[in-house]
């Protein structure tokens, strides 16, 4: 059984479409940036041999990116493996002006605001969104206090327009915890006049709000790869080919994938997202800057719904200490929503050393604290998730723009560590790529516009006074705080000085014999639960009949490397127990991939000690299904 | 041939459902809701008799809420020609169904209906039983395979019965309802979820078809099924006879 499509058929699109389904085989004239206005059809057509139907992709704006095609710091950015030219030509072919992959808030941000400038100025360009999740806010998790500065730009009257953010901060708690205790520490944060939501509800309604405007938007399908043309310009994605079984041999349903081509592709996948990394490598984004790499941490979330009695709408808790140690960054945060839910969960820096660590059963630790205890007691578990999210900050943002495009969003990585906010930043970041896709094709500008008004922005401001804030805990706990204390009560975002980050997530890991195994207490059943119980509350759900998605580069690594030296940490970070070591039939432990239980987090891309795995995107319309995350 | 097919709207199977706290049922809002895996089999079933050539249109039908419009969205993308929409606040029991049913078939004219065997939020397993009791054609409920023969207006329709499988003749006008194993729906694609835009989507209400939808069923409670008791381990078989025995009853 399969994933099924919502389909809002409010879309005003309806009326395009109906005027272009005839099948063109004249391809339209090259856009003229003169007259400023110019009448963009998507239509299908196969996909043509001709080599000229792509240069009217090529116009003036590109020029400028020569960094990409010439040599200056002695790179060179034509290096294989581009593909030169898309080979698959039995594929169907959707051409729009712009596409957008991913429906999370940084992709329909941008979407509603290209499509806000086209009807401001009488322009009719056409948006796509492809999304990998089975609805709009399937896979969206999140804390998550909001900030509403961006939202307030975007759609001023949101509260009019019923968007789902009705609960406000009423108090910001800072705990740090023993194992018995939990000490009250003055707030760093200052929340008032932010918001206690569920974000995969506000993504929804944004999607709504997205379809009304005229996005098009496609629940169920994945990109799975990047198409070029022959210049090394990205010119859209392609979708996964549906109904291959998990031999690659094709099924009764296999359904080919589809080119969706864009005159701009932005790329809004979230943490870590596949093509994203693809792209940042191919292009060598982070040399361009120059930004250091990327770190992470895995955030590990449930939704209860509590007693009546204990719950407060509004209440904001932070905590820091138990049970991570003090070489171990991370915390936890309990958000009292609406309708008795709370959101709890810990969310673990991934530059942890200790192989034997497991994020989820120090979260489920948690939960038996004496503080925190007695509010779970006698309530319910909605939801469970996990998904990992960007700690770099200011230092690790890649040059987001690319020969065809730029990347929005966590993606690229501007999400503020200290207020652990990154909606806000995602969502401008969407909306500025927006702005700068309007003015390339309304007024002939680049995409480097998009660095620029960045940069300008108060998205820039904000992650450049935070800057130090997470690099200071290299040093250890105690000295973090205090450097985070003179950060912020003293230099107010004006040190002259930005740290660094310490080594890349994965290799921080260190061999397993030079930590022991840490004993994690039996699940109860009413606080805390094992993988299994936990996952079937995340609603996810894969074909399982497909080829694994996690894709191991050398296959014999695992049992040569992460067993014997790391003790298979894979089979302890994963949050939904994916990777398991089994004896085989001569006894021997051999990795065993239970791919139908990805939660899509991406920890596992990350942290792999030989970066051996590969998270690539399974058939679309697979993964969690979130609700109320 | 026409043919029609009966599409509903639940909560989606891969969903973990839960009770409404004042247990008038189980919580709908903000959950994912998707087409009927039975009904999406019926669909399907249709739309391959109708690629072979043996029928003209096929016709997806969804009674219910305006959402029920994304649902047979899907099922135009799926492959069918056009959909109906009886659009209906209230909630609708099987009987219902069944008399709005009857009534757009006078209206429609098709030679075959295709209902999936039983919805996986109310498991009632009466629709397509009761459709055909009201416009007493033959019925082959369960179907694994489903055979048509044009010239002779015959359907052959295995059936997946307790005892194993068991094979009907059928005169057409008919109504089967389908299992699992008859078919593996297909994946509605980008290009067909495009063109089901356009397709059309004719609404109806139960009032303008002149149907009585008030209903002779209430649900009174709906609560969710007690816990599973931890098991014992017994350490002889002793034990374990006076457990039987004394304890638990049954012996």
């Amino acid at each position: 059984m399969h994933r099924f499509l919502s389909i809002s058929s409010k879309s005003n699109s309806l009326r395009r479409h109906q005027s272009s389904l005839s099948l063109y085989t004249h391809l339209f004239s090259p856009f003229n940036s003169a007259n400023g206005s110019s009448y963009a059809h998507h239509h299908f057509y196969q996909n043509p041999t001709s080599q000229f139907g792509f240069h009217r992709f090529f116009y003036s704006g590109y020029s400028s990116l020569s960094r990409f095609y010439s040599n200056p710091t002695g790179f060179s950015f034509m290096k294989p493996p581009f593909r030169s030219f898309s080979s698959e030509t039995d594929r169907e072919s959707m051409e729009y002006d712009v596409l957008i992959v991913g429906a999370g808030p940084a992709g329909l941000s941008a979407g509603i605001r290209f499509k806000q400038l086209c009807r401001q100025n009488n322009v009719d360009l056409s948006v796509c969104v492809v999304e990998k999740g089975p609805e709009v806010g399937a896979h969206i998790l999140s804390g998550n206090v909001f900030e509403p500065r961006a939202l307030d730009e975007l759609l001023p009257h949101w509260k009019q327009e019923e968007a789902p953010i009705s609960v406000p901060v009423s108090s910001d708690k800072f705990w740090y915890l023993t194992k018995d205790r939990a000490v009250s520490l003055p707030s760093p944060f200052h929340n008032r006049g932010n918001y206690v939501i569920s974000l995969s509800q506000l993504v929804r309604w944004m999607g709504m709000k997205a379809e009304e405007l005229g996005v098009e938007i496609y629940p169920g399908f994945s990109a799975s790869e990047v198409l070029y043309d022959t210049n090394n310009k990205v010119i859209g994605i392609g979708t996964n080919d549906m109904g291959i079984a998990k031999d690659g041999s094709k099924k009764d349903t296999f359904q080919r994938g589809v080119e969706l081509r864009g005159r701009l592709t932005l790329l809004a996948e979230g943490c870590r997202g596949s093509l994203s990394e693809k792209i940042i490598k191919n292009y060598k984004l982070r040399e361009l800057r120059p930004a250091q790499h990327q770190t992470y941490a895995l955030g590990i979330k449930e939704v209860w719904e509590i007693d009546e009695s204990k719950h407060k709408p509004g209440v904001v808790l932070h905590t820091l200490g138990w049970p991570l140690d003090h070489k171990t960054y991370g915390g936890s945060f309990l958000y009292h929503m609406k309708d008795r839910q709370i959101a709890i969960g810990l969310v673990v820096a991934l530059n942890y050393h200790n192989p034997f660590l497991n994020p989820y059963e120090e979260f489920q630790k948690l939960k038996h604290h004496p503080a925190i205890k007695p509010l779970l007691e006698g309530g319910t578990v909605l939801q469970y998730g996990a998904r990992t999210l960007n700690e770099g900050g200011f230092q690790s943002i890649p040059y987001p723009v690319f020969p065809g495009g730029a990347i929005i969003g966590c993606s690229a990585g501007f999400l503020n560590v200290p207020k652990i906010k990154g909606t806000h930043t995602a969502m401008k970041s969407g909306m500025l790529a927006a702005e700068a896709a309007f003015g390339v094709f309304n007024e002939g500008l680049n995409m480097e516009t998009y660095w620029d008004t960045l940069q300008n922005s108060w998205v820039w401001e904000e992650l450049h006074k935070a800057r130090n804030y997470r690099p200071a805990f290299e040093y250890g706990l105690v000295p973090g705080m205090a450097i985070s204390a003179l950060e912020h009560y003293i230099l107010k975002g004006r040190s002259p000085f930005t740290l660094k980050h310490g080594k890349p997530d994965h290799e921080a890991t260190e061999v397993a014999r030079l930590h022991s195994p840490i004993q994690y207490p039996k699940p109860d059943g009413i606080l805390s639960f094992d993988v299994p119980t936990s996952l079937h509350r995340s609603n996810t759900n894969h074909e399982h009949d497909q080829p694994a998605h996690l894709r191991l580069r050398d296959p014999k690594i695992p049992e040569l490397v992460n067993l014997p030296e790391y003790a298979g940490p894979e089979s302890r970070y994963c949050p939904a127990r994916v990777y398991e070591y089994v004896p085989d039939e001569k006894s021997q432990l051999k990795l065993q991939i239970n791919a139908q239980n990805c939660l899509h987090c991406k920890a596992c891309d990350i942290k792999d000690p030989r970066q051996n795995i590969g998270w690539t995107v399974p058939e679309g319309g697979g993964g969690p299904g979130y609700s109320v995350m | 041939m026409k043919i029609m097919v009966a599409i509903k709207r639940v909560v989606d199977y891969a969903v973990k459902i839960r009770v409404k706290p004042d247990k008038t049922g189980v919580e709908t809002n903000n959950v994912k809701m998707s087409m009927n895996p039975f009904c999406e089999i019926a669909l399907e079933e249709a739309l391959k008799i109708r690629e072979a050539g043996l029928a003209s249109e096929v016709v997806a039908v969804s009674m219910g809420p305006p959402q029920c419009v994304d649902t047979l969205r899907t099922g135009l993308a799926m492959g069918a020609d056009r959909g109906i929409h009886v659009e209906a606040t209230t909630g609708l029991y099987p009987l219902n169904v069944a008399k709005i049913f009857k009534r757009l078939v006078e209206l429609e004219n098709p030679g075959l209906i295709f209902l999936g065997k039983q919805a996986i939020d109310d498991d009632c397993n009466q629709t397509g039983q009761m459709v055909a009791g009201l416009l007493r054609w033959p019925q082959a409920t369960f179907a694994s395979k489903v055979m048509l023969d044009k010239e002779k207006q015959v359907a052959t329709v295995e059936r997946e019965v307790d005892g194993g499988l068991e094979t009907l003749s059928l005169d057409l006008p008919a109504v089967i309802t389908t299992d699992l194993r008859l078919n593996q729906p297909r994946y509605a694609t980008l290009p067909n979820i495009m063109k089901a835009k356009s397709k059309v989507i004719k609404k109806y209400t139960p009032q303008e078809l002149n149907v009585d939808i008030r209903s002779d069923l209430e649900v009174v409670q709906v609560t969710e099924p007690p816990k599973r008791k931890a098991g014992v381990i017994v350490s002889s078989v002793d034990e374990l006879i006076d457990k039987l025995k004394n304890e638990a009853h049954v012996i």
